[in-house]
């Protein structure tokens, strides 16, 4: 699937059991994602995740302790999240030695919620690249231009 | 920006040959569709199709100059447009910070208790 991709990573000291716990337990979530947040770890679990008086559905995807867990959100209510109405939160743990771990997190379907579903398949069929990079190279460009 | 407005912003800027087409007008400046058609491998009513929906996502503008239209870039659209992906991003960013936070603080106080035993 591709899309817009928000990619992002941290190192973190702590043994990937520790960092696999704080990710995925519902209590811990509450902490750094959401609110409220009433989920089975589970993959096909729906679930909840309450911000303060908005919140929405949300439905577990892989879980592969203790390194992969994703889950998909943002999908409207009352439909089946899959690719095209929701976005796709991806975390990989890869340990580093005992006592540290690469946390990454890679968000992406931003912007396939408002495509016909025709396209929809065409581009994830034809194309993988992530266009952050592209934004930021057409400011650029286009700060050059300006100042030229 | 309303989330309608960012979808048709994202989806708009999503498509290759559209991001193709953004690329030329931004690093030609006001240009026509014909000249556009001569710069890239498809067709004009490709080009036509694609200067729409960017139209539409409000990333360029046209504006008629003799006979002529000319597109051109809406800055700051393409401003608003990087910086809610940056902003998407910070989200993140906090999120993975607060994470560090949390599993350090267990981590240090599993070894503490692990050595009180």
């Amino acid at each position: 699937m591709a899309d817009l991709v928000i990619d992002r990573e941290v190192l973190i000291e702590a043994p990937v059991g520790v960092v696999w716990r704080t990710v995925t337990e519902p209590d811990q979530m509450s902490q750094w994602f959401a609110d409220r947040v009433e989920l089975v770890i589970e993959p096909g679990a729906h679930g909840y995740m309450g911000f303060g008086d908005q919140g929405g559905p949300v439905v577990v995807e892989t879980v592969d302790p203790p390194t992969r867990f994703s889950f998909r959100w943002n999908h409207p209510r009352g439909e089946e999240p899959a690719v095209g109405n929701s976005m796709l939160v991806e975390f990989t743990l890869t340990p580093e030695g005992d006592e540290r771990t690469r946390l990454r997190v890679v968000e992406s379907g931003h912007e396939l919620r408002a495509w016909p579903d025709a396209e929809k398949q065409r581009y994830a069929d034809e194309h993988r690249d992530g266009w952050g990079e592209y934004l930021d190279r057409l400011a650029t460009l286009l700060a050059k231009r300006r100042s030229g | 920006m309303t989330a309608q407005a960012d979808d048709e912003l994202w989806s708009a800027i999503a498509d290759p040959s559209r991001r193709r087409v953004l690329d030329l007008i931004v690093s030609n400046g006001a240009v026509s569709a014909s000249w556009l058609a001569g710069h890239v491998p498809f067709t004009r009513q490709a080009v036509s199709k694609h200067l729409v929906v960017l139209e539409q996502a409000g990333l360029i503008s046209r504006r008629k100059q003799g006979r002529e239209v000319l597109y051109q870039v809406e800055a700051g659209r393409l401003d608003q447009a990087a910086r809610a992906l940056a902003d998407l991003a910070t989200q993140w960013d906090r999120r993975l910070d607060t994470i560090k936070r949390l599993a350090e603080a267990a981590h240090a106080e599993n070894r503490k208790r692990n050595r009180d035993e």
